[in-house]
């Protein structure tokens, strides 16, 4: 095979998928705004150490997305509006029973997206056509239309601004005990705008990959950027990086071999994760157990 | 509808309890449980007052992914007569009837049809041509006949006269039909459920996704169709109410086809809407696809 021929392929297998096809290039955009907000986010919830928090708001998302879905059918205003109002409303809960009683926000965050869960299912099941909505809740990604790519280009610029001015305090908060009680826990104002931008990512992001798929996509690159970033500032930009490549590979997997989009996007978020935890520079079991020539701690 | 033939089933079988001798004026009406909507507007046609018809999978809803609750344990366990489709087109249908403690006659409404076959499995969606609908009719009429031998002579006419009204729809959806040219009924549906109407008029469907409406799809698999909708120039695709409609809106506006209107393939519409008895479904497919071709033709 000449450089030519090797060239040609390799631009039939990464490139011309996305060249060809406008869906390709839809989803791919959609899983880059993911990506920009999402990295910060991840990397916030990793730090905090929130990590399951994601995964318990984007189960409250479900029954405000069945309410908006049996009021107004597959509208991506009511389903979207109705996913933030109920997710919010499980994170004031679940923020209050822990300032007001001894209980721990895990705590009270797992009762209140149970709870949520819950209602969500049997709202889906009462409705009778679940298929529309399981069609929604596991996203597809393949059918971005133009609303749904503005709304999750919107909430990432905005998440991306926003971010920017309550960064400090949600870092300090997380880095020095001693601030963190003097302003008495986590019940600061930045706190209740970090889970409003969180619930906002995971609105935009089910529209696109599905409520658990989002998840996915939130999670698994913050946690593997872990593995290669030396200070709190990168890993935002690894973590995003990570991402945006999850997004391109887990598309270009499901093009070629036939794999629905979305589980294989964050699988693909996935192999990154495994590859970093055995191969990364920081922490890794390669840099604990085979003494690198880099080998630092941090 | 449903829930209005509940309360008369609910109602009559007080009206039984309450006064055991009522049989002795008018015979007592049959009870009849359809799988799903389709089959319960021809079983309601065929008997007409002399039976209560309760379609388990309402209309809008999929009959392919169906959740039985336990009412329709009950509903089958108070049933004179189980009317089903067969062919594995509700899967669920055997255990429900077995764990009702049913004893009576199961009509299987398919049994005669001349039988096209999809992968070596038969195609159960045989209702799509009006031929083979006369058969389940005829099914559906020995099988009243037999439950309810008092009121022959109103099933027999009621029969005839619904048998006389699908002779005149085929007719005339062969003349009209007969009028396009071949070469040119070429359209794409989300389902391929159309196999039987396909086979009887002569429209070829190109199916979106696979065998079932649980798949998701890939985005090899929309390449795939958006491609060959470009090579075999399809201007005209259709949305079922079943099956999620924003992947074919986006396929139609990568392939620059137009979305034609909705198509009832495996359940009716809601009552008061186009397709909410079965030859009101039927002549609405019809009157669809056609105005979609004749658009199409130069």
């Amino acid at each position: 095979m000449t450089l030519a021929q090797g060239l040609q392929a390799l631009h039939a297998a990464l490139i011309q998928p996305y060249v060809e096809f406008g869906f390709m290039r839809r989803a791919l955009v959609a899983c880059m705004a993911l990506a920009l907000s999402g990295g910060p986010l991840g990397t916030l919830l990793v730090v905090r150490r929130m990590s399951l928090v994601g995964d318990a708001m984007a189960h409250a998302v479900l029954p405000g997305a069945a309410i908006g879905f049996i009021a107004a059918g597959l509208s991506l205003t009511a389903m979207s509006l109705g996913g933030f109002i109920a997710a919010m409303l499980v994170a004031a809960l679940a923020g209050g029973v822990t300032r007001w009683t001894s209980q721990k926000e895990d705590a009270s965050f797992a009762a209140f997206y149970l709870m949520a869960l819950a209602a969500g299912v049997m709202l889906i099941s009462t409705r009778g056509t679940s298929v529309d909505l399981m069609h929604v809740l596991f996203g597809s990604i393949l059918a971005v239309d133009d609303a749904s790519l503005m709304l999750v280009a919107g909430v990432a610029s905005i998440s991306l601004l926003v971010l920017a001015l309550v960064v400090r305090p949600l870092l300090v908060e997380c880095f020095d005990p001693g601030f963190l009680r003097a302003v008495g826990g986590r019940g600061g104002w930045h706190h209740q705008v970090f889970l409003m931008l969180l619930v906002a990512n995971l609105v935009g992001g089910f529209q696109a990959l599905g409520t658990l798929m989002a998840v996915g996509l939130l999670m698994l690159p913050a946690l593997a950027a872990r593995f290669w970033a030396y200070d709190i500032g990168r890993l935002p930009a690894w973590a995003a990086g990570f991402a945006v490549a999850s997004g391109y590979g887990g598309l270009l997997v499901s093009f070629h071999a036939r794999l629905p989009s979305g589980p294989a996007i964050v699988l693909v978020a996935a192999g990154f994760y495994l590859a970093s935890l055995a191969l990364g520079s920081r922490d890794s079991l390669r840099s604990r157990y085979l003494r690198g020539p880099r080998h630092r701690i941090a | 509808m449903n829930r209005r033939s509940i309360v008369a089933a609910a109602f009559s079988l007080g009206a039984g309890v309450a006064a055991p001798s009522s049989a002795l004026g008018a015979s007592p009406k049959l009870r009849v449980v359809a799988s799903f909507s389709i089959l319960a507007d021809m079983v309601r046609e065929v008997g007409g007052d002399a039976v209560d018809v309760i379609a388990l999978v309402e209309p809008d809803a999929d009959a392919h992914v169906f959740e039985p609750s336990p009412a329709d344990v009950q509903r089958i366990a108070k049933a004179d007569l189980v009317v089903v489709n067969g062919l594995r087109f509700e899967g669920w249908v055997d255990r429900l009837i077995q764990a009702s403690g049913y004893r009576g006659r199961v009509v299987v409404a398919t049994r005669g049809v001349t039988l096209r076959h999809i992968g070596g499995e038969p195609d159960p969606h045989a209702w799509q041509d009006l031929a083979q609908a006369r058969r389940y009719v005829d099914n559906i009429r020995a099988a009243l006949i037999a439950a309810s031998p008092t009121r022959a002579g109103e099933i027999q006419q009621h029969g005839d006269d619904y048998l006389r009204r699908i002779e005149a729809l085929e007719r005339s959806t062969r003349s009209r039909f007969a009028r396009i040219d071949p070469a040119d009924r070429r359209v794409v549906t989300s389902h391929d459920a159309f196999g039987y109407f396909a086979q009887a008029y002569g429209v070829s469907f190109i199916p979106v996704q696979g065998w079932t409406t649980g798949a998701e799809a890939s985005a090899a698999d929309v390449a795939r169709i958006v491609r060959q909708l470009k090579a075999q120039r399809v201007r005209a695709l259709f949305v079922e109410n079943i099956t999620d409609p924003r992947l074919l809106e986006r396929v139609a506006h990568e392939a620059g086809a137009q979305v034609g209107g909705t198509l009832y393939s495996d359940a009716l519409s809601p009552p008061g809407t186009p397709g909410d008895t079965y030859l009101r479904m039927f002549e609405h497919n019809v009157a669809t696809l056609l105005a979609a071709l004749q658009r199409k033709a130069p």
